[in-house]
């Protein structure tokens, strides 16, 4: 099943972390752990990436191309006019290129091409309608497109691991953190008992204990609909760490860890939440999510930032229900 | 209720809009009996701060009698007479426990916003904009105060709201300006802007042991109020040249500290006003800091730069070269409320201070627009405008 294949590969050579692996990734203890992290596990950079570093300069050339010979390149590809188009994305391409090959873990950049990849497929597919075009040449600048799309996936998928955003089975990983004015111990009390975890989870609809170690989640999700699986807690160290894993379902396909440590100088508890999870509709679904504000970090970092303020001021702030103007006025 | 709303560029408007209610615990309700229009929300009316919409009600310089309050809410009750400070402070993180109510991690709901721009997020402000919280200000008949256990604190009778209305923002802030200056008996404190912080900070330069003020305006009604209620001396800087006569008043030494109560929509002239303006018109920088450059330029070696006028965004060519090589230490922020409040009600109550001395306008609410206007463009004499609604 997905999920011991998941827990499988996280024990692999390039990131020993199986979820339940307490040890902190980066600490604010400066502590022999820090050295623990070995030159494999540092994220590369573009200029150990062979695939990033020719897609950045095939980018740029390209890019040139389009902006200085766009009727010569039009009649190459089997295209009427478009002309100034295609000077817009020779300027798009330059600006990908300078951005590949300018950021030492261009992530953002490298999915960014296949967005133009989709940008140009559109125009060539558009231009396969119009009896002006040559139908053969554009036919073969379209597979040209789709070559091109495919290695830019198959490199900001790379990217993506090798940054550490996802991990060999493409599983997203997130690690949110937040300090609070409150001990470890009394944190970990108040998240342990999974009846309080709606009360700042406000994606979370419920939480029933089902078993000594099993518990039974209910999520909200969009348009009205909710998402639901069991989950077995997988290490419980009072004080310390609580870890679980989903079990069962096809569809939620996760695992996480909430860590309590104590915070320097007094100031209470260091409160570190990872997850492990699978978005539906891969890696682009996460990245449309993100877009939209319903990304699983976001979503954490919110909740993390509403339980501190349940704690430390008793009541997460608000300005629902507040007066204003009517925005429906005509203009002086 | 009536409530000054925000429509847009040099666009507010007085409406009707629902009575503000109880929305927390630890919320109280007050009946509104003066409020001010601040130096910092003409950056407001002017178009200059983002995440702001229509229909947002202005105003954070508040005082009046508290008619409602939440369950959680011990030490006020309906009747109590209270100034609010404008910024809003939850009283038990970090921040707030060290005295840094300005600096408060609970209290702005909107705190994804500003921790985009600025790394992390300020306290929550009244009436100034949905990164900065989205909370309705005061310029209006009621205001809902969050966290009202913690930040307002109670006027006795007896006292006018002239006198103490001050409380909620200006006064504090000019004094926190003078106080960052960590000024020793008999310095040379320099003020960049007449405006009222600038005339509290000058007033509070002397009550902390300044041996002299030098306030530094265009405008003669302000450089006179500067000379008449502060005893500052003077200079305008369109009619003498500011180095030179900065030079001439230190002995060649340069002030001790330079305090910049202008921030971020400072006038110039020349060159240097066609660069900033252009640069902004280009939306290449977002703030015009003129006053702080010259404040970083003619201040002592080993000085201070204490910089109380509001900045949003980013700006250029400032002079960190004089500013490292002269060795000198800039000092900053919004107000600490809480630090300032009670303390400074009791100079009021000695009569070392009488706060009113920059009112110039008493308008009602109604008129707030009008207010707006002569105070954005120093018509009439205006210097300070409050409001009764």
């Amino acid at each position: 099943m997905a999920i011991e294949q998941m827990n499988k590969s996280a024990e692999s050579k390039r990131n020993p972390r199986a979820p339940g692996d307490m040890r902190p990734r980066r600490s604010s203890m400066p502590d022999s752990q820090e050295s623990e992290r070995t030159q494999a596990q540092r994220p590369m950079r573009t200029s150990d990436n062979p695939l990033a570093r020719g897609l950045g300069w095939f980018s740029i050339g390209l890019g040139l191309i389009e902006v200085l010979a766009p009727r010569g390149l039009a009649r190459t590809i089997g295209l009427h006019d478009h002309h100034a188009l295609i000077r817009v994305f020779g300027l798009r391409e330059i600006a990908s290129g300078i951005g590949i090959l300018s950021q030492p873990r261009p992530v953002g950049w490298m999915w960014g091409r296949l967005g133009g990849d989709a940008m140009d497929m559109a125009v060539l597919a558009l231009a396969l309608t119009s009896t002006r075009s040559q139908r053969g040449k554009v036919a073969v600048a379209m597979a040209a497109v789709a070559g091109a799309a495919v290695l830019d996936g198959l490199c900001g998928r790379q990217l993506s691991e090798q940054t550490g955003m996802i991990d060999e089975t493409g599983a997203v990983l997130v690690h949110k953190c937040m300090t609070i004015a409150r001990s470890p111990e009394e944190l970990y009390r108040l998240w342990r008992d999974f009846d309080n975890l709606p009360r700042w989870m406000s994606h979370l609809e419920s939480v029933r204990v089902t078993g000594e170690n099993r518990s039974h989640w209910v999520v909200k999700a969009p348009a009205g609909t909710t998402v639901e699986w069991d989950a077995e807690i997988t290490e419980d160290r009072p004080t310390e760490c609580i870890a679980w894993r989903s079990v069962g379902s096809r569809d939620v396909d996760h695992s996480g860890s909430v860590r309590f440590v104590r915070a320097p100088a007094n100031r209470g508890a260091e409160i570190h939440v990872e997850l492990a999870y699978r978005p539906l509709g891969g890696m682009v679904g996460a990245a449309v999510a993100k877009l939209f504000g319903r990304a699983p970090d976001q979503q954490i970092q919110e909740d993390l930032r509403r339980f501190k303020r349940m704690m430390e001021a008793g009541e997460a702030p608000t300005t629902q229900g507040q007066p204003s103007g009517t925005a429906a006025h005509t203009p002086r | 209720m009536k409530a000054l709303c925000w429509y847009g560029t040099h666009d507010v408007r007085v409406e009707k809009v629902p009575d503000p209610k109880i929305l927390n615990p630890r919320d109280a309700v007050i009946k509104i009996t003066s409020t001010a229009i601040c130096g910092s929300d003409l950056h407001l009316y002017d178009g200059y701060i983002p995440t702001m919409q229509k229909g947002d009600i202005l105003g954070h310089e508040n005082m009046g009698e508290v008619v409602e309050v939440g369950k959680e809410v011990k030490n006020l009750r309906p009747g109590d007479r209270v100034v609010v400070p404008f910024t809003i402070a939850c009283g038990h993180c970090f921040f707030c426990q060290r005295n840094e109510s300005s600096l408060c991690d609970n209290s702005n709901p909107n705190a994804w916003m500003a921790e985009k721009l600025y790394g992390f997020s300020p306290a929550g402000l009244f009436g100034y904009s949905h990164m900065l919280g989205g909370y309705a200000g005061g310029q209006a008949e009621y205001l809902r105060v969050p966290f009202a256990d913690v930040g307002p604190i109670k006027i006795p009778n007896g006292i006018s709201d002239e006198k103490v209305l001050f409380l909620s923002d200006i006064f504090p802030t000019g004094y926190m300006a003078a106080d960052q200056c960590g000024i020793t008996e008999g310095d040379t404190v320099a003020v960049w802007g007449c405006g009222p912080v600038g005339l509290f900070a000058m007033k509070s330069a002397y009550l902390l042991g300044a041996g002299r003020v030098i306030a530094i305006d265009r405008f003669p009604e302000r450089l006179q109020m500067a000379r008449e209620h502060t005893g500052a001396q003077t200079i305008n800087y369109e009619e003498e040249d500011l180095a030179d006569a900065l030079m001439e008043m230190t002995g060649g030494r340069g002030p001790d500290a330079c305090i910049d109560a202008v921030g971020m929509e400072a006038h110039t002239t020349g060159v240097i006003n066609a660069y900033d303006r252009a640069k902004q018109a280009m939306m290449l920088q977002t703030d015009r800091p003129q006053a702080l450059r010259e404040a970083i330029l003619h201040c002592r070696k080993g000085g201070t730069v204490s910089v109380p006028g509001v900045y949003g965004g980013f700006a250029d060519k400032l002079p960190l070269g004089a500013l490292m090589n002269k060795a000198l230490t800039i000092k900053t922020g919004q107000t600490f409320m809480k630090k300032y409040m009670q303390p400074l009600l009791e100079r009021i109550q000695k009569n070392e201070i009488d706060p009113s001395f920059v009112i110039t306008h008493r308008i009602r609410l109604e008129d707030a627009p009008h207010g707006y206007d002569i105070f954005k463009n120093k018509r009439d004499d205006c210097i300070k405008v409050v409001l009764k609604p």
